[in-house]
């Protein structure tokens, strides 16, 4: 009994030392916030096309019916955002060369502003809703834009990224989000 | 005289200011008693932006979003308990200031009870000891008289 209960400040240290260095650990991020929707269904939205912009609107039925051949991307955007003009480009290129369907989201956005945005810089998005109050937003859970979900066949969030998809390692995890929604298939439903 | 009256008014005015709030006018509800069930609610849930402060207290405009989703739940006949849970269905555990007690909480609620009882018996068993090495000094050396330990 003393023998072991000489061991345990060693045992006790060990475990505190592994918990420090977890929290040192510089990939790890305390302020990202898991995301409820991975593995789920994509939430229930349904919103108005862009006014005055010939892209249809975008509801959660757009998303859901996807024979599975190309992984659906969901881009939350908006023109005041700076750092989605940076991210603009990256998905334009990946719809190019990676073959994806990429549906956007105009969060809190005048229509006036987001048409400017989308002449001056292109306009990649297969179908853009535009939620001028924020209501689907909310519904993905979203806490700011932008931010970038892939949608597997089955109508299922496989991957949720927050912040600008930029530089390698962002488009690496979106790759393998990619991969892995296309893995997944067609699904049972379509 | 002058400094009198001057302390006076200052005195007053910081009486009748009143602290800022987040929340505006327009968001409030007519109905006080739903109202005070949203202040409520705001002030359990926490801002998505901003992490630590709770949507009633913050600017951001999610926070706004949100408080406004709860009044409108409210008015929509919606428990308190309901709202909360409408809004962890879509943020997650994350977004209660309190986090609920379920198996993989267990650990965080348990923990410090767990610590409490480990120190505890620790101290124990220490005293226990004490005691008895002070009972067999005594036991040994009935002639001598045993040295206290502060002395």
């Amino acid at each position: 009994m003393k023998r072991i209960l000489a061991f345990l400040p060693i045992v006790i240290a060990v475990i505190l030392g592994g918990f420090l260095l977890w929290g040192l650990n510089p990939d790890r991020d305390p302020n990202e916030i898991p995301s409820v929707l991975i593995s789920q269904p994509v939430p229930a939205f349904d919103l108005p096309p862009v006014e005055g912009l010939d892209t249809p609107g975008l509801s959660s039925a757009d998303l859901a019916e996807n024979d599975g051949s190309a992984p659906i991307v969901v881009n939350v955007f908006a023109s005041w955002c700076v750092p989605c003009r940076a991210e603009h480009a990256v998905l334009t290129r990946m719809v190019r060369e990676d073959g994806i369907r990429l549906m956007g989201i105009n969060y809190k956005d005048k229509p006036q502003d987001a048409r400017n945005w989308l002449a001056d810089l292109g306009n990649p998005y297969e179908r853009i809703g535009s939620d001028l109050d924020g209501r689907a937003g909310i519904e993905w859970g979203i806490s700011g834009v932008p931010e970038t979900f892939v949608i597997d066949g089955a109508g299922t969030v496989v991957f949720r990224f927050v912040g600008p998809v930029l530089g390698d390692e962002a488009i690496g995890k979106l790759r393998t989000a990619l991969e892995q929604a296309r893995q997944n298939g067609a699904g049972e439903t379509s | 005289m002058i400094r009198r009256v001057l302390i006076a008014a200052l005195t007053l005015a910081a009486l009748l200011s009143q602290p800022a709030f987040a929340v505006e006018p327009d968001e409030m509800l007519d109905d006080p008693v739903l109202e005070e069930r949203a202040r409520a609610i705001s002030k359990q849930v926490r801002c998505v932006v901003c992490q630590n402060q709770d949507i009633d207290s913050s600017n951001a405009g999610v926070a706004r979003d949100l408080r406004n989703l709860v009044r409108e739940r409210l008015v929509a006949g919606d428990t308190d308990q309901e709202v909360l849970d409408f809004l962890v269905a879509r943020y997650g555990d994350y977004v209660l200031f309190k986090p609920p007690f379920k198996p993989s909480t267990y650990i965080l609620w348990a923990a410090p009870f767990v610590i409490l009882a480990i120190g505890g018996i620790a101290i124990a068993l220490v005293l226990a000891q004490n005691a008895r090495r002070y009972r067999n000094a005594a036991r040994q050396s009935p002639e001598t008289p045993v040295k206290e330990p502060n002395s």
